[in-house]
């Protein structure tokens, strides 16, 4: 497997953040394999969990990047040893009555459940660390997999520290000329 | 408060923040603020081009240290605006350019003179705003002006939709700025400096390695103290020269591909490099692993991406270079005064033998075709260095970098990072607006000056005079250049026939047009363009199209591996020629 890095990012809620983050990644040349946003506890912010794949340039030098847009207000990379990890699939396998109990013994096993059910398919939802999302994926595929769905990996690090917005207060302007 | 169309809030924004002249073309979109331009206090010169625009609010940003701003409509002028964007961008210049957008209802839409602009220039901005309600015009601007000149200055788009300067608004310009994410780091830590001012102890080989960033920071004259107390050879780099004055004894001049043989070299053999403001831009290091081997790094640089980007930095310094010189100058006293000086007199000899042995050099023969350099020399003494330098970019732009003694800050005006040819003209316009008592002469070639010749229309209208010397080698000489040497001869398109006649074009613009075909008309066509002031004067020098720009590093190649000349090698570093036509013609010299 590629090592990666997941750098957990703070930015401001405006309209364009997304465009400015994601087309930095691509135009410094940093492959990433995963991203998901989403509102904070505090409604102006959001946070945008990234994955880079390690294979590219040092990770010291895009979050440095990162910093450098306007609108990004803090950038960490996460341990991947002291963080929490969880990605959600929804898996639609196209198994029939015949089949059925087979993977419902396999979502048992993986704590998934499902979702939905009709007579020809049915749609498992899956929570946990990408490597489980990726396991429950291998048993399935040979029952068929119609679609996937996959939110991308969202993280905290572990502990009572957390990465925080800086408070707003704004600064006089100096002499802006 | 008062009540007013978003125009009027934009203009009014526009004053209080300082602007004093916009460099623009008006169009559908942009109209709106066309109209209470007419009442303000800024200048609004009219180019001929939005790349023209955007180029002269450059070179003013260049020589006052101010914002320039520009102006242009939607779709084709602002897509016109992407060149200078990006070009300030690599040079971190502060420039503002204002673009009119289809109304709101329309966008997405693919209207007529739709263009996502701020898309578009994402890439190439420090930051940019689409402006969607009029009340957030005074905020949008005192924004945008704070970026572009704080912090690393860069470029900042402000496009407005047309519906949108239309609607009526309450003027309030903010008193505070709310950007939480945007804090730049201007005052250097303090272990940083201790730490750096030790490695400067240890060092017998050091080399102050100048960037733009101390123009930026407007540090030039702390600069002169530190590399006295230091006793260190400094180099300017293309974006710094003038940072410190090339008459000093300690200066070096430019370092890199076509630098001074003095100053490559001493980067290579140097323990300690001080890194003021510069980026080790590939073509000041050449191939990175070869580069100043056994150098230690103190880097100092506002931007912290830049540290350790390309080299490792064993000293990094966050901080504005004139914080950093300040502050390491002091220490550097402080450890001077306790222990005495450290003796570099031999590194000094060292690299005064390399500046002696290996000076720039041509032959100027009094009956041969005019040489380039000699072009510059003449200018350099006719202007008695009092004047603004612009160029483009080719062979023209390094053989003025190299021969014209720069010996003052913000007297130098060039197209660095993104090597823009069609520079010269626009830049030395807007050089010339911001500081109007200045000499301004544009060094440019016959391949960049055909590409933004018609500024000279809005020259002569505004009567902004300044003088363009056309190094003329009818050939795009660089391309040229690299084809003689690295490409066997093969001249692939890179002649560029007599047409125009530059003379014939500067009139037709109603400009002054001059021609020097032989070495005896150089002195004569200089003095009367000297004296041209009210308009200006263009001068096609006909000069040598075989001159070659050297010193040269290949690119790829490492600084140790410098051509010195046609027909001269260094002594130490590893002599290596590039390919059998230079063999040939090192053959035919010798
Ligand atoms: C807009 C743009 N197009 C192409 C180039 C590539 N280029 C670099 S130097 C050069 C030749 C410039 O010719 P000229 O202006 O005659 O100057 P010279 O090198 O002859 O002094 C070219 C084509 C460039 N730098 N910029």
């Amino acid at each position: 497997m590629i090592s990666s890095h997941t750098l957990s990012i703070l930015v401001e809620n405006r309209p364009g953040v997304l465009a400015r983050v994601s087309g930095l990644f691509a135009r410094r040349g940093f492959n990433i394999t995963s991203l998901a946003v989403g509102e904070t506890e505090h409604p102006d912010v959001s946070r945008m969990t990234v994955v880079l794949s390690a294979d590219g340039k040092p990770v010291e030098q895009c979050m440095k990047q990162l910093h450098k847009l306007i609108h990004v207000l803090r950038v960490e990379e996460l341990p991947g040893d002291a963080s929490v990890d969880r990605e959600i699939a929804l898996i639609k396998v196209g198994v029939g009555v015949g089949k059925r109990a087979e993977v419902l013994e396999i979502v048992e096993i993986f704590r998934a459940k499902v979702s939905d059910m009709d007579v020809d398919a049915l749609i498992v939802e899956v929570t946990g660390s990408p490597d489980k999302v990726r396991a429950l994926t291998d048993l399935l595929e040979p029952y068929g997999i119609i679609e996937l769905a996959r939110t991308g990996r969202i993280a905290l690090g572990r502990g009572g520290r957390g990465l925080k917005a800086p408070t707003l207060h704004p600064v006089p302007i100096e002499s802006a000329s | 408060m008062t009540t007013m169309t978003g125009a009027q809030s934009l203009i009014a924004s526009l004053e209080r923040v300082g602007t004093d002249v916009v460099f623009g073309i008006p169009g559908g979109t942009i109209l709106p603020a066309y109209d209470p331009l007419r009442d303000s206090s800024i200048r609004h010169i009219l180019m001929r081009h939005e790349q023209g625009a955007g180029h002269a609010a450059e070179g003013y940003a260049h020589v006052t240290g101010r914002v320039g701003v520009c102006f242009a409509t939607s779709g084709p002028g602002a897509t016109n605006l992407v060149t200078p964007i990006a070009d300030a961008f690599m040079d971190s210049v502060p420039l503002v350019a204002i673009t009119g957008q289809v109304p709101r209802a329309a966008i997405g839409n693919d209207a007529f003179q739709e263009a996502d602009i701020t898309g578009i220039t994402m890439p190439v901005t420090k930051h940019s705003y689409k402006v969607m309600d009029p009340d957030e015009i005074p905020t949008a601007i005192a924004e945008a002006f704070h970026i572009a000149s704080t912090g690393r200055p860069g470029p900042v788009v402000v496009d407005i939709p047309k519906d949108v300067l239309t609607s009526p608004t309450a003027f309030d310009f903010p008193s505070t700025l709310n950007l939480p994410g945007y804090r730049p780091t201007t005052k250097p830590n303090r272990r940083q400096i201790r730490a750096a001012a030790d490695l400067v102890r240890e060092a017998r080989r050091p080399v102050l390695y100048v960037g733009g960033g101390v123009f930026k920071a407007r540090a030039a004259h702390e600069l002169i103290a530190l590399a006295e107390t230091i006793g260190a050879p400094v180099v300017t780099t293309l974006m710094a020269r003038g940072a410190f004055p090339d008459s000093h004894p300690l200066c070096l001049g430019m370092p890199g591909m076509h630098g001074n043989y003095a100053a490559v070299t001493a980067m290579q053999r140097a323990d300690l490099l001080i890194n003021l403001g510069a980026r080790f831009d590939d073509r000041v290091t050449g191939r990175l692993d070869g580069f100043a081997p056994d150098a230690k790094v103190i880097h100092a640089d506002i931007d912290p991406a830049e540290i350790g980007k390309n080299r490792h930095a064993d000293v990094p310094i966050v901080g504005d270079a004139k914080s950093v010189i300040v502050e390491l100058n002091k220490a550097v006293l402080g450890d001077n005064s306790e222990r005495g000086r450290v003796d570099l007199e031999q590194w000094h000899s060292e690299v005064e033998r390399w500046s002696r042995d290996y000076p720039f050099a041509y032959d100027q023969s009094e009956e041969g075709p005019i040489k380039p350099q000699y072009v510059v020399e003449r200018f350099a003494e006719a202007t008695k260095g009092d004047a603004i330098i612009a160029t483009g970019v080719g062979q023209h732009q390094m053989w003025a970098s190299q021969m014209m003694p720069l010996n003052r800050p913000y007297s130098w005006v060039t197209s660095g990072g993104l090597g823009t040819m069609g520079f010269a003209v626009p830049a030395a316009l807007g050089a010339k607006v911001g500081r109007p008592d200045e000499r301004v002469v544009a060094i440019d070639g016959d391949g960049c000056f055909q590409m933004t010749a018609q500024e000279l229309a809005t020259a002569t209208l505004e009567k902004i005079p300044f003088t363009v010397a056309i190094l003329n080698n009818s050939h795009l000489g660089m391309v040229r250049q690299w084809q003689e040497l690295f490409y066997d001869e093969r001249y692939s398109h890179v002649h560029l026939p007599q047409v125009p006649d530059y003379v014939m074009l500067a009139e037709a613009y109603g400009a002054v047009g001059l021609r020097a075909e032989s070495v005896a008309d150089v002195d004569g066509v200089i003095d009367k363009a000297m004296s041209v002031d009210d308009r200006p004067c263009v001068i096609d020098f006909r000069v040598d199209a075989g001159e070659m720009c050297f010193p040269m590093v290949p690119a790829g190649a490492s600084n140790d591996e410098i051509i010195v000349g046609p027909n001269e090698r260094p002594y130490d570093g590893v002599p290596q020629a590039p390919n059998e036509a230079y063999q040939r013609r090192e053959e035919a010299a010798s």
